[in-house]
């Protein structure tokens, strides 16, 4: 690794003793001698072992539910319902006042996705459960499914979820999250050149090698010691709590521990229902995603179009940019409300531009509920802004590199969001870039700051 | 449920367990005798988390009935460690950074292991090879590739 | 039920229990047991020999015979049967050759199967206690087969007359968007005299190239020479479509890599 400490020499001490150097790990000696307990390690005698039976249907209404077949196939527990669960429906940002509360833990009435959870069976073996999963039998009514935002934005489409009684979340702003800065018509009447490109994203998974689960032991007194992956643990314990209708002092979870995260296991899906059917059952449960619920259930980084407008003067400052962002939460909200406001905040980029427009709105679809992933909101965006970017210097004929110099943000620059900026650094960022790339740029590039605006 | 003996050594000491029939040597390892070191990732043999070393030869332990063993030599992540000491290819991951959530950890030094056993200079090519039906999500592979040539050469070293 | 596995020591007890509803018979369990661990009910018996013949190679009198428990990894360091040390080793990664077993493979359903299409191309001959079967008869009907397969056996070509090929997206290890093997035997003058091409991927299993065998026929190996055989590749061919490549790309890219093969 190396530091180039020629950048900002005057503003920082240099007295860095970690940074730039190696220090070991410390979990590493436990990873590689295999003794790292993560949650699945941990066995109880007599613990069940939980299996959910799941939607085969995109958008359907659930005519009935019957689990007697289940009940009595040998080795099973409990099978758990709808019924079962103290406080069905959630929303996992009601914790932050984000609701409403528009996702059910086991499906009532309706399923709005394809795999989505509608009966628990706990049994004393995997195979139990799985032969008496296979028992239950649901009667199902097909409904029309929508699975493209813009279809799912049109007069008619079907209504995938009623708790928000229409395809995309009201944000206290309206249909979406909204910026406004300076006059982007006007800009986009005295600009040189036009460019409206619209990108788009299809779901990833982040397949994390450990799949998502936990373990729950009861107490014995009415207190419940859950060994989980989740990335988001009091997050977690919160809204598990909401959901069991059971005070947080009697959830003790006990986790940190993740075998790859990268933002997948920030959901509350695997720990309620375990929970609940500990209390229900008295005995450990565990509940542990199979490789492919991990694919196909859990939540993958939400699909995405960006529309992007921009006005260009051919001496390449960029003069308006109006950017419509559309986000795929799914068929629930989980964290994609707050995925689609950071695109808001994230638009226009790391550039100045004195006329910005930008709209983004959270869709529902059909779909398998997106949620977190490594700079989600904001990572397609980049992609589709600098993708805009090159096409943009393409059209005027100017270096790409170059051209971001001339649009880059400095400090003290006003935002769109109104904040100025502060200790940006994309010059020296890209400076440093034009070196190692070896991507020469004019001197005058070479000479900018991010402090002194106009050299 | 039928219950089976199954004795086999594990890391050079003797096991005897009664374990239902059709249960997976990965199960049996976790959950009958405790070693958990070998991760459970896919079940499907496409991870390679549960690879253990079974008389000489790298296998998916996943894939693998327990009671297929008896009378094998098994060997895992948690036995490498001699006296407390690390085995080279531990200390080289953990000098190489080559782990970082550490699940698919002792799966890819089971692996290496086979490899180095049979082949002790591997080149490059060679360890990829030897890597190919391990995943790992989270270092991208190089700092692993490198972790195994550097155990190599610590060997090496000590043979030289 | 639960799952239990029975362990017999002739091939004729185990074709006895084998009649048995549910029950099923364990190669290297690369893919039954992954069936079971994914939730598949069906099969609650589980039926394996231990015969040692079963794991055995024999090469003699011009013949080769293979038993259906010798795995991908002991094929592909026989010292004998460098043909076909390719075709193993494009099986899985090192953890699934050393697991997987020739009998296994002939019942792979694409993706799998590469092993197959080798020995498709071969002409091999299927070993089961009630005698041989040739290998295309054998696949036609597999899904009704009950009958553990004991070998296969073949009379191997002149090293340079077979061909093997796997297009995987994934190097080293990768799930095959196709595989391809053929045999050729070649005139004095250097033309095509006989053609044997398996294509794996194809099909949901191995299958023959006749179209393509046919053009073959009397042509030269060049680029002009292999053209109307190229053309032929994809008569008769309903590829799978998988998460690897849609049914479409295969037929599509099928000539490229056929003709790949036969220049190399
Ligand atoms: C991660 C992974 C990667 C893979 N990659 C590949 C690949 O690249 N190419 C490829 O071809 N395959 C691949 N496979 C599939 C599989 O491993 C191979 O096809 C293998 O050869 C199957 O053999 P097996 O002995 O494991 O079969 P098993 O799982 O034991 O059996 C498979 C089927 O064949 C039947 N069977 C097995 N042996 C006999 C017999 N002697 N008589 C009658 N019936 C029998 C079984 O009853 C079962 O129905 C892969 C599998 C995994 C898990
Ligand atoms: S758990 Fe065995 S290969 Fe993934
Ligand atoms: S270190 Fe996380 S999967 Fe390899």
């Amino acid at each position: 690794m190396e530091l180039r400490k020629n950048y900002f020499a005057d503003v920082r001490k240099d007295d860095l003793h970690e940074i730039g150097q190696p220090r070991p790990r410390s979990d590493s000696p436990g990873h590689v001698t295999g003794k790292t307990a993560y949650f699945a390690d941990r066995s109880f005698p007599g613990m069940l072992h939980l299996k959910m039976v799941r939607s085969p249907h995109h958008h359907a209404r659930i005519r009935s539910i019957d689990t007697s077949e289940a009940e009595k196939h040998p080795g099973v527990v409990r099978v758990l319902t709808a019924k079962d669960v103290p406080h069905n429906v959630y929303t996992i940002l009601i914790l932050i006042q984000i609701g409403p509360e528009d996702e059910t833990v086991l499906a009532d009435g309706k399923v709005r996705w394809k795999g989505e959870a509608v009966v628990a069976v706990l049994a004393e073996t995997e195979r139990a459960a799985q032969e008496a999963a296979a028992k239950v039998r649901i009667d199902y009514e097909v409904l029309p499914a929508v699975f493209d935002m813009e279809e799912a934005l049109k007069p008619g489409a079907p209504l995938v979820n009623e708790y928000h009684g229409q395809n995309y979340y009201l944000y206290d702003s309206g249909e979406c999250r909204k910026v406004r800065f300076g006059d982007v018509e006007a800009g986009f009447a005295g600009a040189d050149h036009i460019l409206e490109q619209s990108y788009q994203s299809s779901p990833i998974e982040h397949a994390p090698t450990e799949t998502t689960g936990c373990v729950v032991a009861p107490e014995g007194n009415d207190r419940f010691t859950c060994y989980t992956n989740t990335q988001a643990m009091f997050f977690t314990l919160d809204n598990t709590s909401i959901i069991l209708q059971m005070p947080g002092s009697k959830l003790h979870f006990v986790g940190g521990t993740v075998g790859g995260g990268f933002g997948g296991k920030v959901d509350v899906i695997v720990e309620p229902i375990a929970i609940l059917g500990a209390k229900l059952t008295g005995r450990p449960v565990c509940f542990i995603y199979s490789r492919e619920e991990e694919m196909q259930i859990s939540s993958p980084r939400a699909a995405e179009k960006v529309v992007i407008k921009d006005g260009v003067m051919t001496d390449g400052r960029i003069v308006a940019r109006k950017v419509t962002g559309y986000t795929d939460a799914g068929a629930y909200s989980r964290h994609s409300p707050y995925g689609a406001q950071k695109g808001a905040g994230h638009y226009p980029g790391p550039y100045t531009i004195p006329n910005v427009w930008i709209d983004t709105y959270c869709v529902y679809t059909n779909r398998t509920p997106s949620s977190a992933m490594r700079g989600f909101g904001v990572t397609i965006g980049d992609f589709a802004l600098e993708v805009q970017m090159d096409k943009l210097a393409r059209l005027i004929g100017m270096d790409p590199l170059e051209f971001r110099f001339i649009n880059a943000y400095r400090d003290g620059d006003m935002k769109a969001h109104r904040q100025p900026t502060e200790g940006a650094a994309l010059i020296e960022c890209m400076q440093e870039a034009s070196r190692v790339a070896n991507w020469p740029v004019a001197e005058k590039y070479m000479a900018m700051s991010s402090y002194a605006k106009g050299a | 449920m039928a219950k089976v003996p199954v004795q086999f050594t594990l890391n050079g000491s003797e096991k005897a367990e009664f374990i239902d029939s059709g249960t997976t040597l990965l199960n049996a390892l976790r959950d009958k005798i405790g070693d958990t070191s070998p991760k459970g990732g896919c079940h499907q043999g496409t991870c390679g988390a549960c690879s253990v070393i079974i008389d000489g030869e790298l296998r998916l332990s996943c894939l693998t009935l327990a009671e297929t063993c008896d009378g094998a030599a098994i060997t895992t992540t948690l036995g490498l460690a001699e006296g407390g000491v690390m085995h080279p290819l531990q200390r080289a991951f953990l000098d190489t950074f080559a782990t970082q959530c550490g699940f698919c950890t002792p799966g890819m030094i089971m692996a290496a292991k086979v490899l180095l056993d049979h082949t002790p200079n591997p080149s490059r090519d060679e360890v990829i090879e030897a890597l190919s039906g391990n995943i790992c999500r989270c270092t991208g592979y190089e700092p692993i590739i490198q972790a195994v040539l550097r155990a190599a050469r610590a060997n090496s070293q000590n043979a030289a | 039920m639960a799952l239990a596995l029975h362990t017999f020591a002739t091939v004729k007890d185990a074709n006895a229990a084998l009649k048995a509803a549910g029950t099923r018979y364990l190669g290297g369990g690369t893919l039954v047991i992954r069936a079971a661990n994914e939730g598949d009910v069906s099969v609650s018996g589980l039926i394996r020999s231990i015969d040692p013949a079963l794991s055995a190679i024999a090469i003699a009198g011009g013949k080769v015979s293979i038993g259906a428990s010798v795995t991908m990894a002991a094929i592909a360091r026989h010292p004998e049967l460098g043909i076909l040390a390719k075709a193993a080793r494009a099986v899985g990664g090192p953890a699934v050759r050393n697991m997987a077993t020739v009998g296994g493979n002939l019942f792979a359903p694409a993706p799998y199967g590469d092993f197959a299409v080798a020995l498709l191309a071969l002409d091999a001959m299927v070993g089961t206690d009630d005698g041989e079967l040739p290998i295309e008869t054998f696949l036609a009907g597999r899904d009704g087969s009950r009958a553990i397969v004991t070998s296969v056996s073949f009379t191997p070509p002149k090293a340079d007359g077979f061909r093997f090929l796997k297009v995987s997206r994934v190097k080293p290890k990768g799930v095959s968007v196709l595989s391809i093997a053929a045999v050729l035997g070649q005139a004095a003058d250097g033309t095509v005299s006989s053609a044997r091409i398996a294509l794996g991927c194809m099909a949901d299993r191995p299958m023959r190239a006749k179209t393509a065998e046919k053009a073959l026929l009397g042509r030269s190996l060049t680029k002009d020479g292999i053209a109307p055989a190229l053309a032929a590749a994809g008569e008769g061919t309903s590829p799978i479509t998988d998460p690897i490549a849609t049914a479409w790309y295969r037929n599509e890219v099928l000539p490229v890599h056929l003709g790949r093969l036969l220049l190399s």
